[in-house]
Order: C-alpha cells, then structure tokens, then sequence
C-alpha cells in the first residue's frame, strides 16, 4: 500500500507542476489561468460529449503509451510511434480498399479501386492484422539496426518518422486518392471494415460521437500487456534486459533479440492506432490525422510509470487536455491548443527529473543504454 | 543534369549546411563534455523563434541575434540543471524540451501576433544572410584550438571520457558539464536565427523539421570532432541542395520525380550513416551518464 502510495505521489506532483507552470504562462500570455482550466476540465468531462470525445481521443494515447512503455522496459526510447501508427493506418485503409468492394463514382463514371470484395468477418481481422503487422514492421526495423549496428534506436526511429509521412503522403497523393478531391486522403474503405461506435450499445451516449470498438480493444491491449510483460518468458526477458543488459547477457539472454522484439510489439501497440482511426472513424486514410499521438504517447508512458494501469489513467488525462484544449482554444482570447504542447513537455521534464529523488541510475536501466 | 551541378550548388549546400553546423557543433561541447544533447532541435526552435521576434520588434537583427542566443541558454540550462543537478535520463529530459519547444512558441505567437505559430514578415534590410554562415565556418578551426588546445578544451575532453580521474585532477566535473551545455544552446540557437532571419525572413511553426536530429547525427558521423563533423554537415547540406535542385526536374519518361522521395534523402542518408556504413565512431566513454562523486 505504501508503495502504491509512493508510486503515485510522484506523478500527481509531476500533473500539478504542470499545470502551474502552463497557468503562469496563460497568465503571461494575457489569459485568467482559471477560467482556463475550468473551460478545459468543463468541457472535457461534460456527459455526454466532453466524456465521449476525451475515451475517443484516450484511445490512440493508450495504445501509443503502452506502446512505449514496452520499449523502456527493454530499456529504448521509441520516439517513432508516430511514423509506426501512420504506416499502419495507411496499411488498414490500404488493405480494407483493395478486399473491401469500392466502387467511387468520379465525375459521373465509376472507379474501382477493389481486387475482391470480402465479407466483413473476413475483411475486419484481415484489416485489424494489417494495422498491427505493419506497425510491427516500421517499429522493428530501427530495432533491427540497432541489435545489427548498434545505431540509436532514438535518432532512427525519428528519421523513419519523417520517411513514414513521405511515403504514405506519396503513396496516398499519386495512387489512392479519389480524382479531383481537393483533400489529401484516400478513396472510404469497405463498409465491411467498418467497426461500430459505442453509442450504438451504451444508453445516452448519442453515436454522432466517435468513441468505438477500438476504445475496448485498448482496455484489452492494456490486460494483455500487463500479462505479456509479467506472466511471459519474453515479457521477463525483456524486463531484464531493460534492467541489466550486462546481467541478462550472462543470465543466457540474447540483449539482441530483446531488443527486436520489444520494438516490434512497441510498434504493433502503436500500429492499433490506425484500428480507431481508419476502421473506427475516417474510414478512410487522412493525411496529418495525428496531432502528434506518438509523441504524446511518451508523456502517457512516463507518467504512467511504464505501467498499463498507469498509461490508463495518464491516457485519459492527456484525453482530457486535447478535448478541453480544443475549447481552450476557440472561447479564450490568446491560449491555443499548443498549451496541451507545453503541459506535456513539462510533465516530461518533471518526471525526468525525478531520478534524483530516486537514486542516480531510475528505475529501468535508461541510463545503461547505448551511446548517442 | 548536368546543369544542376554549378556554382550556385555549392553556395546552396554552403548555406544548407550553416545551421546543421552550428548546431552539430553547439552538440559537439556538450557530448564532448558527457552530456547528451538530443534537446538541440528545441534549442534551435527556441533561437529562431527569439531572434525572428525580437528582430520584429526592435528592426536590428543583431539585437535579434543576441537575443536568440540569450534564449538558448536559458532552455539549455533547464536541460543541464535536469541532468547536472537532478540527473535526469539525458535522452528524457532533451525530449521534454523539444516538446516544450515545438509548443511554446506557438503559444506565444498566437500571444503576440495574432496567428497560429508564425511571426510577422521581417523586411529584407532587416537579415543576416551572410554573417552566420561566416560565423559556423569559422568556428570549426576555433573550435578545434579551444578542444586541442588549451587548458579548457582538455578538460573537457578529461570529463567526457574519464570524470573520475579528472575529479582526482582538481577539475569540477559539473562546472565543466554545464559550460558545455550552455555552450550548445548559445550555437544551436545562432543556427536556428539563421533559419529565421538569415534563410527566410520569419518563423514558421517547427521550421527546424528536423535539423537538430540531422546535426545530431552529423556529429556521430564525425566522430564528434570538429572538421570530420564540419564535413558530414557538409554532405547532409549537399544532399538537401541537391534535393531542392531536382523538384520538378523531368526524368527522360517525362516523370517528375516525386517531391516525396527527394525530401527523404536527409533522412534515409542519415539511417545509413548511424548504421556505420560509411565508418564507425565511438562516442565520448561517460557520455550519457551523470557524475557521482565518491563519498
């Protein structure tokens, strides 16, 4: 109990240093900090709008904080989340036209973009594996090069970012967009790959709101995280390569697959994202759809302690901020939405900084990684 | 293609490479000196936005300047109060800022101009396209005195690669630390101003879109020495020159090349690099690891 207390405290003190330095700048900028905060919290937690957008917006920031959250525990830092749920969203949308029957009438002729049109029992897994393979794919190669060359697995994972967003963009401009729209997003996908809201079943919850299936696959993502990591013998091995590689090594661990491995299940966490996104709720490829989910996604894992009870609760939270950060942004006179940008840093650097409180060398080995 | 290659290439790559320089060499005291500084595109960010505004305001871009390197100690000093002081992981802590930085000017333009993350137009009398360039290529042969040859340049090295010992040798591992990494935010921030008001003549939203991670890679691939890192800057410059210079270059099918895959170059060179293709480099032996003196 005492260390549940403990492993609390830090992270609430983390919050609320957070919210004190963005309310000095809001104040800076010319704003009253608590007719702020009260706008953000007011509209994110209002029922049934405020709370069926935060889940919504909750539900990629699960799967992006558990996805690095098993990456620090094999001891890497996946700032690629961002480019792994691009690719996988785009591989969903990808594989949901091409199976999924569609024919879109442009200009009065109709194109179809389809091979087959599969039944919705298939299609769906089919689409739901595709988001999760190749998430796996994009994730596992930076760890691929660094259990191969030993490069960091940091600075790769941001340049495939920046590759990921080239080729989909390219891939979505030159083959999969519909002629003559004036948007840079791909052709609907199949209805058979279309996955329900929660309005649908849940009384009072209108389904204009996109809160859908995927929110529950992320509460289950976070069950079989935990049991991955804690009841598996490679969630123990990469557990203990992240706490001692030196140690794992000669407890007859291969560091080096380890490493591959957490980054592609890393990337297969954040490749779910294009689950909620693609089959969810676009149904269709949108360029630039994500605000940034990935990154974000480190903030939600470190406050929540690399834990998916924590990345939980932090992923609702950060909900909350992109949910009120919205309002924040239309009904205040100077704050944008860039204040969530700037709680979510200070959050880091707080809980970075807690090491200090904590003995020199954390909790998860970081500072036992490779050189930069 | 033939005339692609000219004069007006090598001026291009030139000024291409002049931000990820300063930047790679502001990284350079701060790795040389054991701390890693993955913050370097926030310091940018927060450089080229300080210059762009002050420079606004006040019509002198030295001003600007100055005021921009200003800033780029100040958030360095959070990175090295974070690492020195509290000893934060050094890889956290830089992502924090780069965050904290890709929102806070944002923020503060939309304060004080009015819009969504830029700054007003700066007039053309008002930059400085020629002097920072002046000022990274210079720096290189300044840089490679101040680290081979004299007594501060000694000690850093002695810090980065054995704290320890140069604890034993009456040196203060963090005072040296935190030279270092105020030294990084006052170059990094120089190579951002010049992406603000030397290249263009306002900031826009994350108009660094990745040189800090690019100079940060150009470091490791010169073995985070001064003229080896000068070169590899050199290169990545090259290649974005190159890249600009083919948009909307007709291949013989009539093709354009896809403006996609020559924005790629950069990035793909730099994975490249990282996986020791071309050369392996070993990086300072304490870098990354906070200082504990013995009791």
């Amino acid at each position: 109990m005492k260390s549940l207390l403990r492993e609390l405290v830090f992270p609430l003190v983390a919050v609320l240093a957070a919210f004190i330095v963005g309310g000095i700048f809001v104040l800076l900028i010319g704003d009253n900090p608590i007719y702020t905060y009260r706008l953000l919290l007011g509209s994110a937690l209002s029922w049934p709008d405020g709370i069926g957008y935060t889940l919504f917006y909750a539900t990629p920031l699960i799967f992006t904080g558990l996805a690095v959250a098993v990456a620090f525990r094999c001891g890497l830092l996946n700032i690629g989340a961002e480019g792994q749920l691009i690719v996988a969203s785009f591989a969903a949308a990808w594989v949901s036209i091409k199976l999924g029957g569609v024919v879109v009438d442009v200009f009065g002729s109709p194109l179809n973009y389809s091979w087959v049109s599969l039944p919705a029992v298939i299609l769906l897994p089919i689409a739901m594996l595709a988001a999760i393979l190749m998430g796996a794919i994009w994730g596992g190669i930076p760890g691929f090069l660094k259990a191969k060359f030993g490069s960091h697995e940091v600075i790769n994972t941001i340049m495939l970012n920046f590759i990921a967003a080239a080729l989909v963009s390219y891939l979505t401009q030159y083959y999969y967009k519909i002629p003559g729209d004036p948007i840079l997003q791909t052709a609907p996908i199949g209805t058979g790959a279309h996955i329900a809201r929660l309005g649908k079943f849940i009384p009072g919850l209108p389904e204009r709101i996109p809160l859908n299936i995927a929110f529950l696959l992320a509460l289950l993502a976070c069950v079989l995280v935990y049991i991955f990591l804690w009841r598996t013998k490679w969630g123990f091995e990469i557990r203990a390569t992240g706490a001692n590689p030196q140690a794992a090594e000669y407890g007859g661990i291969s560091v080096r697959k380890q490493i591959v491995l957490a980054m592609a299940v890393s990337g297969a966490l954040a490749g779910m994202v294009g689950i909620n996104e693609v089959l969810g709720f676009r149904h269709r490829y949108y360029e630039g759809f994500s605000p940034g989910y990935g990154f974000t996604g480190i903030a939600v894992a470190l406050l929540g302690r690399n834990h998916p009870v924590g990345v939980l609760l932090s992923a609702i939270l950060f909900g909350v901020l992109i949910r009120g950060g919205i309002f924040v942004d239309a009904f205040t006179d100077h704050v944008t939405k860039d204040l969530v940008q700037v709680l979510q840093g200070v959050v880091i650097l707080f809980v970075a900084a807690e090491a200090a409180f904590r003995g020199p060398f954390g909790r998860f080995g970081l500072l036992k990684r490779s050189k930069i | 293609m033939r005339d692609i290659f000219t004069l007006a290439l090598v001026f291009s790559t030139v000024r291409l490479a002049t931000p990820l320089l300063l930047a790679a060499l502001g990284g350079l005291f701060s790795e040389r000196s054991g701390v890693i500084n993955i913050a370097l595109e926030g310091l940018m960010l927060a450089g080229a936005f300080t210059a762009a505004a002050i420079t606004h305001y006040t019509g002198s871009p030295w001003t600007g300047l100055t005021a921009g390197i200003i800033a780029g100690i100040a958030v360095a000093a959070i990175h090295a109060v974070a690492c020195i002081r509290f000893k934060a992981d050094q890889v956290v802590s830089g992502t924090a800022i780069n965050m904290l930085f890709l929102g806070m000017p944002a923020l503060m333009s939309g304060a004080l101009f009015a819009s969504s993350g830029s700054t007003p137009q700066i007039p053309k009398d008002d930059l400085i396209p020629w002097t920072p360039v002046v000022i990274a290529f210079a720096l290189v042969p300044i840089t490679w005195y101040i680290l081979y040859r004299t007594a501060f340049g000694m000690r850093l090295r002695a810090v980065g690669e054995n704290p320890e010992a140069a604890d034993a040798a009456g040196i203060s591992v963090n005072g040296i630390r935190y030279t270092g990494v105020l030294l990084s935010g006052a170059l990094a921030a120089i190579g951002g101003a010049y992406l603000s008001i030397g290249q263009s003549s306002l900031f826009t939203r994350n108009m660094t879109s990745g040189r800090g991670f690019i100079a940060l890679a150009a470091l490791i691939f010169g073995k985070w020495r001064p003229v080896q890192t000068m070169l590899a800057c050199l290169l990545f410059g090259f290649t974005e020159a190159v890249a600009i210079q083919l948009q909307g270059v007709k291949l013989p099918s009539g093709d354009e090349i896809p403006n996609q895959f020559i924005q790629i170059i950069p990035y793909v060179l730099t994975i490249v690099v990282l996986a020791g293709f071309i050369g392996q480099s070993r990086a300072p032996r304490a870098l990354g690891l906070p200082y504990l003196k013995e009791k």
